[in-house]
Order: C-alpha cells, then structure tokens, then sequence
C-alpha cells in the first residue's frame, strides 16, 4: 500500500512558482495575450481606482478559480459558462457591498467599475482555460499570477498617465508649480482612452526588447 | 453524461444557493453602507458650507452642530415642516428622497424639496441639495448660499460614475472653488442660475461673468448635466428664494 502513496508535491514546487511568474511577464494577461484591455483603458487615467481595482480583481480571480476548480468534476459542460458566470458575479457582487460597507470612498471613486469586472474576459479565460482542470491549490496560484500580472500593467499605465496628465501621483502634485511658470503644461491627451492604448503599446514594444522569447521567429 | 435533469437540478441548487449568500450579506451590510450614505450627504451639506476639516468620523457630529434648522418646502415656497431639535439625521427634509421628489415635479404633482439652514460665525447660510444626471448616471451636491440668499458660498458635486480624470472632476476643487461668490439673481432681481460654460466663463457678456463658471476640458456633457441639474433645481426653489429675499 505504501509504495502506492503518491509523493506529494510541495506547495510552493518550481512547477507551482510558474504559474505565479509565467503571467506576470510570459504571458501577461494584457501585454501578450491582450485579454482585459476595455479596464485597462478606463480606470487608469488616475492611480488609486487602478490599484483598488487591481485589488479587487485579485480577489474576485483567486476566489472564483479556487470555486470553480472545487466544483469542476460536478459541472455539466453544457452550463458551465452560465456556472463560471454566476460564480465571477456573486463574487464581484459581494466585493462591491463590502467596499460600499467599509470603504466608502474608495467605492465612490470606482463606482461602476466595480461591476465591470464581471465583464473582465480574464478571469473568464482563467476559468475556462485552468481552473476547469486543475487542482484547487494550483488553480488559486494561477489566479494570484494572473491577476498580478493585470494589475501591474494597471498600475505602470495610470502611473504614467497620471503623472504627464494630471501632475499628480495619487493626487499629490509632483510636477513643481515653477515648470508651469516655465510653460509646462499637463498633457490632456493622458487622460483620455486612446493614450492608455498607446502607453499599452509603449509597455509591450519595452517589454518585448528584453523577453527576446516573445518574439516570433518569422 | 450528464442528463438533463441533472442539469437542471444542478443550476437550480446553484441559483439557489447564490441568491441566498447574495441576500444574507446585501441584508447584513445594508446598515453599515446606509450610515455610509447619510454621512457622505452630511459631509457634502457641511463642506458646501466651507466648514472645515469635515470627515467620515467626524460629520455626524458636525452636522448636528452647525445645522439650526431642517426645512421642508413645498412646489409654492411654502415651509411645511420646520426641524429644530433632536438628532438632525431624523429630521423629514434629511429623510426626503429628492429622487422621488423630482420626479413628482416631472409628473405635475406636488412635490416637497429640503432645505438646510447652518449656523456659522452667527451667519445663517441655506444650503440646497441637488440632483441631476451626468453623462453616465446621476449626479448630485449642495450649494450653500448668503443669507441673502443670491450671493454662492460654495458647493459640492458628486457623481456616480463619470469618467475618471474628465466628467468625474466636477468633484474636484479647481472646478468648486469657481462658485463662490457667483450670484444667482441679476440687479434686476431675475433669476439667472449659474452657467457652466464651454470655453470659459469669460465668453459671457461682461455683466453677466457673475453667473457663470468655466466647464472642464473633455467633460463637455457632465458639465452640461451640472448646468442643467442648478438651473433645475434653483428653479424648483425659486418660490421661496424670491418671497424671503
């Protein structure tokens, strides 16, 4: 009987570090597999809802993998997009009453972004792509990774979008007043949606010059 | 395989049980995000007013301090209800949902509209709740005018869910500190609201820079929505405004 013992494979095995690594720069959820761009788009021209949302997602994504993988063997195929959807939104659901309940501010400031995580096709495509057929301790690091590797490129894009739109870093001025005296002047285009794309494109183009195996051989 | 009973057991157990986590914890946090609410309103009440340092944990107790009296008005400017004493978060015009309010207005019914009087430096000041709506959803704020009940002391705005760094500023300060001491009454006593203009409030005829303030780059329908939501709502207060002046 004891030969048949399986060993067990250590929680934070090699094997288990890379799914927390590989989407952080491999394959990023934005930067390589450009899944989640709508978000990224509209909560970065300001830090702080990027790094809240950033938050939430993390939750959202490690709770619902964690669901989905303890639930995969019971799941008909038929519905199981319907089953993924009605986890990802009584999670998204709950994350919104308790920010209304504690952090009121922050919730103001996100206000229907929140909600728009449901629509995040990330946490969709983890779902359906790993945690459908994986373990639950594998599928909660892939969660983590994945959700890291959206929110770090949320928060580089609204660093640089906030600092040359606005001046401010969360909201506190860094560009001196006297470079205004000088003629310095924010950059409006910051603001709006099509320079997060551009910044998007900026990261990738920064990050595809030192993965040289992101590059396509042809 | 999966039959299809089963697949029908299994969503409707699934429904069940997420309607149920969902329900219990709506129920549970519904009093915490409610004193959310009511002191987010207070705060936009006392900060309109340019009271000082006003936060989450400290507005309950500054609104029962400053405001001396909680009026209810109806569609002709008469007071109907006048609240003095006692806790002012129990008062009828706090507890009034202008959203309701406003729409009787839209409908031609009778409607009655809150007022809140502050005591401040032995001045009173009359701050008037609004509500509109924005590019994206409704938008809301205060603004606290002199007891002469013309002159702006400030305001505040807040939104639901306008566009980040754009429609969203109306919160900010740049875009507030603008209102004070703009008028909403001309010389010849006409009621001329307060104008949010593109391009600046300096396109407006020399007598009537009084009345306008400068829009926000990129924010061109949020501000429009400010715009309307004052005139509106000035409007809707115009019978009282015109008999105390």
């Amino acid at each position: 009987m004891s030969a048949e013992v399986k060993e067990r494979e250590p929680l934070f095995s090699a094997k288990n570090m890379k799914l927390i690594k590989n989407p952080i720069n491999l394959s990023n959820p934005i930067t390589v597999q450009v899944l989640g761009i709508c978000s990224a788009l509209a909560v970065t021209a300001k830090l702080m809802p990027a790094i809240v949302l950033s938050i939430s997602v993390l939750v959202v994504m490690a709770v619902s993998n964690v669901l989905i993988s303890l639930l995969r063997n019971g799941i008909p195929p038929r519905i199981r997009i319907i089953v993924q959807l009605v986890v990802i939104a009584s999670m998204v659901i709950l994350v919104d009453q308790v920010l209304k309940a504690f952090v009121y501010d922050v919730s103001k400031q996100l206000s229907v972004f929140v909600g728009l995580i449901i629509t995040n096709c990330i946490i969709m495509g983890r779902l359906e792509a790993f945690a459908m057929s994986n373990k639950p301790w594998p599928a909660f690091l892939d969660g983590i990774g994945n959700a890291l590797g959206y929110g770090i490129i949320l928060i580089i894009v609204a660093f640089f979008r906030e600092l040359l739109g606005s001046g401010t870093v969360l909201d506190m001025q860094v560009i001196p007043e006297g470079f205004y005296e000088f003629g310095y002047k924010n950059n409006g285009l910051m603001i709006l949606p099509p320079m997060a794309l551009i910044t998007v494109g900026v990261i990738i183009w920064v990050q595809r010059y030192y993965t040289r195996d992101l590059i396509e051989k042809n | 395989m999966y039959t299809n009973g089963y697949i029908f057991r299994y969503a409707a157990i699934m429904v069940i049980i997420a309607a149920a986590l969902l329900s219990t914890a709506a129920m549970l946090l519904k009093p915490f995000q409610e004193r959310n609410i009511a002191i987010d309103k207070m705060g936009g009440i006392l900060v309109s007013a340019n009271i000082q340092d006003v936060d989450a944990t400290n507005a309950m107790k500054l609104f029962n301090e400053y405001v001396s009296e909680e009026i209810v008005i109806d569609q002709d400017g008469k007071v109907v209800d006048s609240y003095t004493d006692g806790k002012k978060e129990d008062g009828k015009a706090f507890k009034l949902d202008m959203k309701k309010e406003l729409y009787k207005k839209s409908q031609g019914e009778p409607y009655e509209l809150p007022l809140y009087v502050i005591e401040k430096d032995n001045k009173k000041l009359y701050v008037i709740p609004f509500r509109g709506v924005g590019l994206w959803g409704p938008i809301w704020g205060n603004m606290a005018l002199n007891d002469d009940l013309n002159t702006v002391v400030g305001v505040t705005f807040a939104h639901k869910g306008e566009t980040p760094g754009l429609g969203a500023e109306i919160v900010a300060d740049f875009f507030t500190k603008q209102f004070i001491g703009k008028q909403i009454f001309n010389d010849k006593n006409e009621f001329k609201s307060i104008q949010v203009v593109k391009g600046g409030a300096d396109k407006l005829p020399p007598n009537e820079r009084i009345h306008g303030v400068d829009a926000i780059t990129g924010g061109t329908i949020t501000c429009n929505g400010v715009n309307d939501m004052i005139y509106d709502i000035l409007d809707s207060y115009l019978p009282y405004l015109q008999k105390n002046r």
